[in-house]
């Protein structure tokens, strides 16, 4: 190595500082905080029956019915799921309710990434194919999920292959990767279209044919355009299997359990919230495991550039 | 022996949305075994298009480009050339090393003989201690070295190089000027080099091939009498020597009137 080398060397780039990452988490925590505290402040100064304007209800009922006090939510987390003997605690009930969906939604993600990314291959490869897909793909999203729940359902139980028969949560499953393969279809194909043309051209002066470019070139650079995509599909699923759980009526799942506390809330009204805050977590459970995919990934979202 | 590159009674005339536009006519050139020729020219005189066409990078509208006695699409697929361009154009998710070794590795080389040839080509680019930093870790001189070094990975005997140094500082031009005629010096292939910077050619080359815009053609080859390549060193540019070739190289570009510039020619 020459002196003058050494010159034109930068200085190793600056590494992503511990302190923002705390100040985002802290900031996140504020959040929710807030939220909780313009609850209570409505429940307290909203009018108790609410604000109606001719047939239109604008302002909610800020009765303990309506709108439970935050900390009777939370209190009741702790109590038993119901005043029978040996009744679980509310919260072990929503954990194991939730982990059921949270299998399902898992099940539903890989085959919504399988079958998404396959379709953006396929429109990657041939031009056709593209414009014949794309317009499907996105119209498949406009289809009212709760319409085809239960045919899902009832051709799935006259499914029988040998000794494998079909089981009511693959339907759900199913459901779950309708919504998921979605982001995976559409952010695949524009990231394996996103290779420089400078790239592509050195590729073919190396007589590289599809597959090798898909290889060294075309997934990788895929990578920062798949992190989000897969990250809005373990969302989407989760939203697929809570809605799917409740329109095929799936038992032991949180989407189960959101409809069957929503029609004891006139008796336990707090007991309402602890599916929906289940589902919230189940949701952030999702997009935080892929998250975590994407920090094995790291290498596949620096940038060329010079510094 | 046979011609590195052979270029026969080409036009390439591209069809865009306001009608055809004729890049090059009629464009003769040859290029021996080890020698090394710039194209120059203003902006629009077709010289990054007749090293395409060389590449197989674009097919020429007629005539012939033959390149080891094949033609230029059979080279391209037995890679006879190494390419770099005025990007470095490195995959910015592989380290140094990965990056050289890409062409390498697409030929299905052992891995062993790969990480050997990798690091003589490190060396020879003298990047030594960088094999395991990424592309943003460096800076834009040292990114073309690492393009140089992929470009010659496979021992090409023919290295095409499209305006490399365009982006880069007169310092560091300079520098990799030096190690440029030293590499090809080492390796003993020809280069076939696109440039605007009249000076650049005049250093680097055996012959300066003076193109003229609408339509591309080749106006005069100038051969350069400044000694071999290989023996050429800094001190050559204070030389007055240099200074009558720039100027021959300079009279060609201005059509023997010395007082218009060609647009888009740099004359420092």
């Amino acid at each position: 190595m020459t002196d003058a080398a050494t010159l034109l060397v930068p200085p190793r780039r600056r590494r992503a500082g511990r302190g923002a990452r705390l100040r985002a988490a802290v900031y996140g925590l504020l959040g929710v905080v807030a939220l909780a505290v313009v609850w209570e402040l409505y429940k307290w100064l909203g009018p108790v029956d609410g604000l109606v304007a001719g047939d239109v209800r604008i302002l909610p009922r800020t009765s303990d019915l309506a709108m439970p006090h935050v900390w009777d939510m939370i209190a009741r987390m702790f109590e038993p799921v119901t005043r029978a003997e040996g009744a679980r605690v509310l919260w072990l009930e929503i954990v194991l309710a939730a982990s059921l969906t949270l299998g399902i939604a898992a099940a539903g993600w890989v085959v919504g990434v399988v079958v998404g990314m396959a379709f953006a291959l396929i429109m990657q490869r041939w031009l056709i194919a593209e414009s014949a897909l794309l317009p499907w793909i996105v119209l498949s999203q406009t289809v009212p999920l709760i319409a085809f729940a239960p045919l899902v359902k009832s051709w799935g139980s006259r499914i029988e292959i040998g000794t494998f028969e079909w089981q009511d949560w693959m339907s759900v499953a199913v459901i779950a990767s309708y919504l998921a393969f979605f982001p995976v279809a559409v952010g695949a194909l524009r990231g394996l279209q996103a290779p420089d043309r400078l790239h592509l051209e050195l590729l073919h002066t190396y007589s590289a044919g599809w597959w090798p470019t898909l290889v060294h070139l075309r997934l990788p650079a895929a990578v920062p355009f798949l992190l989000p995509a897969l990250r809005l599909a373990a969302a989407n699923a989760v939203v697929g299997a809570v809605v799917a759980e409740v329109s095929t009526g799936l038992q032991g799942g949180i989407g189960r359990l959101v409809i069957q506390y929503a029609g004891q809330a006139s008796g336990d009204p707090a007991k309402a919230w602890a599916p929906i805050f289940g589902a919230i977590a189940l949701g952030l459970i999702a997009a935080g495991s892929v998250a975590l995919l994407g920090l094995l990934a790291k290498n596949y979202r620096r940038t060329e550039g010079a510094s | 022996m046979t011609n590195a590159v052979t270029v026969t009674g080409v036009d390439k005339v591209f069809d865009t949305k306001a009608g055809q536009v004729v890049a090059l006519t009629e464009v003769d050139l040859t290029v021996s075994p080890g020698e090394f020729v710039s194209l120059i020219g203003p902006s629009g005189c077709g010289k990054s298009t007749l090293l395409r066409l060389i590449a197989d990078l674009e097919t020429p509208t007629s005539g012939t480009v033959e390149v080891f006695g094949t033609s230029a699409h059979q080279a391209r697929l037995d890679q006879r050339y190494g390419i770099a361009f005025q990007q470095a154009g490195l995959l910015p998710w592989r380290t140094v090393a990965a990056n050289i070794a890409l062409p390498l590795e697409l030929t299905g080389m052992p891995k062993s003989a790969v990480a050997e040839r990798v690091e003589e080509l490190i060396a020879l680019v003298g990047l030594g201690d960088f094999g395991d930093r990424f592309p943003d870790q460096l800076s834009g001189g040292m990114q073309q070295r690492v393009a140089i070094a992929r470009a010659l990975a496979k021992k090409p005997e023919l290295l095409l190089m499209d305006e490399p140094f365009g982006a880069l500082d007169e310092m560091t031009r300079e520098y990799l000027q030096t190690e440029l005629l030293r590499i090809a010096a080492e390796t003993g292939a020809a280069v076939v080099f696109v440039t605007h910077s009249i000076p650049e050619a005049v250093y680097l080359s055996d012959r300066v091939v003076v193109m003229s815009p609408r339509p591309g053609r080749i106006a005069e080859v100038v051969p350069m009498s400044l000694g071999s390549t290989g023996s050429r060193a800094d001190d050559l540019r204070e030389a007055s020597t240099f200074f009558e070739m720039i100027t021959a190289v300079r009279e060609v570009l201005h059509g023997g009137s010395p007082a218009t510039t060609a647009r888009g020619v740099e004359n420092r």
